[in-house]
């Protein structure tokens, strides 16, 4: 695999990451190498395998519907960059 | 207390983020006390480090990254809670790798841990600085977490035993997340009984974690004697890479032979999947780290840059700036191969190849008891050897993943130090939800070498 720039870039977006013109080169450089190890991976044939996708033996584990004090909300709020009284702030979204 | 006199005496060691002596003297106090009315808990004054991914309530918590700036932990991580029940003495948090990302502890907003051996090397990683400190006598034990190595790789390069409990063993509660189907809590000990004591109290289930494992926790303590001789494995290839450095293939194979002297029955088994371990690996850990490491956007918690202009660039500006490169380098591989045009080739395909590689390992623990490797190819390197090529540093981890990759629990103990002194660790797996008897073992071989 030989990734292009705009690839990196549109990959940047939606890990919402910027890199300028230099760490692009290095990052790519980088990536690229890693994904060329990767590709080892082809020379099994996994035609047969279904995914491997749950690793613990628990399925569905419950437990009753009890009301609980749950994280108080100025805890919750205690390591906000920018809050009010009951909410986090973040700049403007809407003009 | 000598804990803290030996934390001062080694500062230049870059161990400890937050040391809370004031809390610990207190505590000490009031153990001390409950210890003379016989109330004392099963670690009455054991004196711990938490590696800094591990939450501590009221206390700090930045996973080694500028972008947990200032964030105070709202709670206990579930494995903490049990420590302090039992009286343990939580001395500070200690330093390691971005995220848990890292073999060198290098990766650090908060500069590189030097190894205790030899302060011109590193101590391993990702919980670099929970083996120094255990290594220099700042603390008995640490906890720390291992993704792919992270607690046995240290361990090995810093002369200690180092814990990987089975996948779902321990809560996760409170552990910050590197790659979730991975990530598991371990320790960091000087010996094997304390290694098994700590286990024995964090163990067992949790009504915060539904993912941990909900059958009962053995009294590993009390069951450290090797009732039978095991039935014991080892894979040649992993003996003979040319890649393992000529010490440590001399140590394995010197420990595999006495066991046969022994009388214990070692078996050469075949493993086909040695090399596809760490690319699966990798392509499965960045996927799930990617997911795992967005919910740092600069709103919630933490770090937050302000640049003029909207919340898309706020979150932008606040993750390109705070997190380190081998992080990012991390998520934009993982964001890649879970992006639509890819996601089959590699992220599907890595999940076909973690079954195969599950499946092979299992074949051997339906006839083994034990699996014997290196923990490490070499022992602790220099620091910055490895830095300029992410690959190289990947490498470090080959013998370590196999155990995360399959969920089984591993444990790395000291197996003698090479020609400049530095310690070279032996690795022992064993199948899921084995820890008594892995741990036995470790005893066994640690009173027999």
């Amino acid at each position: 695999m030989n990734a292009d720039k705009e690839t990196l870039r549109r990959i940047a977006h939606l890990a919402r990451l910027d890199f300028d013109e230099k760490e692009e080169g290095k990052m790519l450089d980088s990536l690229n190498k890693i994904l060329t190890w990767v590709e080892k991976l082809n020379e099994i044939d996994t035609s047969q395998v279904e995914p491997l996708t749950h690793m613990t033996d628990e399925v569905n584990v419950l437990r009753d519907d009890e009301v609980k004090e749950p994280l108080p909300h100025d805890r919750g709020l205690l390591n906000a960059p920018d809050k009010d009284q009951d909410y986090f702030r973040v700049p403007k979204v809407l003009e | 207390m000598y804990y803290l006199s030996a934390i001062k005496a080694n500062s230049h060691l870059n161990v400890f983020l937050e040391v809370y002596e004031a809390e610990a003297l207190q505590r000490a106090q009031e153990i001390d006390r409950k210890i003379a009315g016989g109330t004392q808990g099963r670690l009455a004054g054991m004196v711990v480090g938490l590696k800094d991914v591990i939450s501590h309530q009221d206390h700090g918590l930045q996973a080694g990254s500028r972008i947990l700036e200032g964030f105070r932990a709202q709670f206990n991580a579930t494995a903490v809670e049990r420590l302090l029940a039992e009286d343990a003495i939580v001395i500070g948090r200690q330093n390691c790798d971005e995220f848990g990302m890292g073999s060198s502890n290098e990766n650090s907003a908060f500069g590189p841990v030097r190894n205790g051996a030899d302060p011109s090397r590193v101590p391993g990683g990702s919980s670099g600085g929970s083996a120094v400190a255990v290594q220099t006598g700042m603390c008995l034990a640490s906890l720390g977490s291992d993704t792919g190595g992270s607690v046995r790789q240290p361990a090995a390069f810093c002369g200690l035993v180092g814990l990987k409990p089975t996948y779902s063993r321990v809560s996760r509660w409170g552990l910050i997340a590197y790659a979730s189907s991975f990530d598991t809590i371990g320790i960091i000990a000087r010996s094997v009984p304390d290694a098994a004591l700590l286990l024995e109290v964090i163990a067992g289930k949790d009504d915060y974690d539904s993912t941990v494992s909900q059958s009962p926790v053995p009294a590993y303590s009390r069951q450290l004697r090797l009732d039978e001789k095991p039935r014991i494995a080892y894979i040649p290839e992993t003996i003979q890479s040319a890649g393992l450095s000529e010490e440590i293939r001399q140590t394995i194979l010197r420990n595999i032979s006495s066991l046969k002297e022994d009388g214990h029955r070692v078996d050469a088994v075949v493993f086909p999947l040695l090399d596809f371990i760490l690319p699966a690996y990798y392509i499965l850990t960045t996927a799930e780290a990617s997911s795992n490491l967005a919910r740092y956007d600069g709103v919630r918690y933490g770090y937050r840059s302000t640049p003029a202009g909207s919340l898309e660039s706020m979150y932008k500006s606040t993750r390109s700036y705070a997190f380190g490169e081998e992080v990012k380098r991390r998520i934009m591989l993982g964001t890649f191969v879970l992006s639509a045009d890819y996601y089959d080739a590699y992220y599907t395909k890595a999940q076909k190849v973690r079954r195969l590689i599950k499946e092979k390992t299992d074949n051997i623990f339906a006839q083994y008891d034990f699996l014997i490797l290196p923990t490490a190819p070499t022992t602790a390197f220099r620091l910055g050897e490895h830095t300029e090529d992410p690959l190289k540093m990947y490498l470090a981890d080959i013998y370590s993943v196999q155990a995360n990759v399959a969920g089984i629990p591993a444990i790395s103990i000291p197996a003698g130090k090479d020609q400049n002194g530095l310690p070279i660790g032996l690795q022992i797996m064993a199948n899921r939800f084995e820890e008594a008897r892995l741990l036995a073992f470790a005893h066994y071989l640690m009173q027999h070498q």
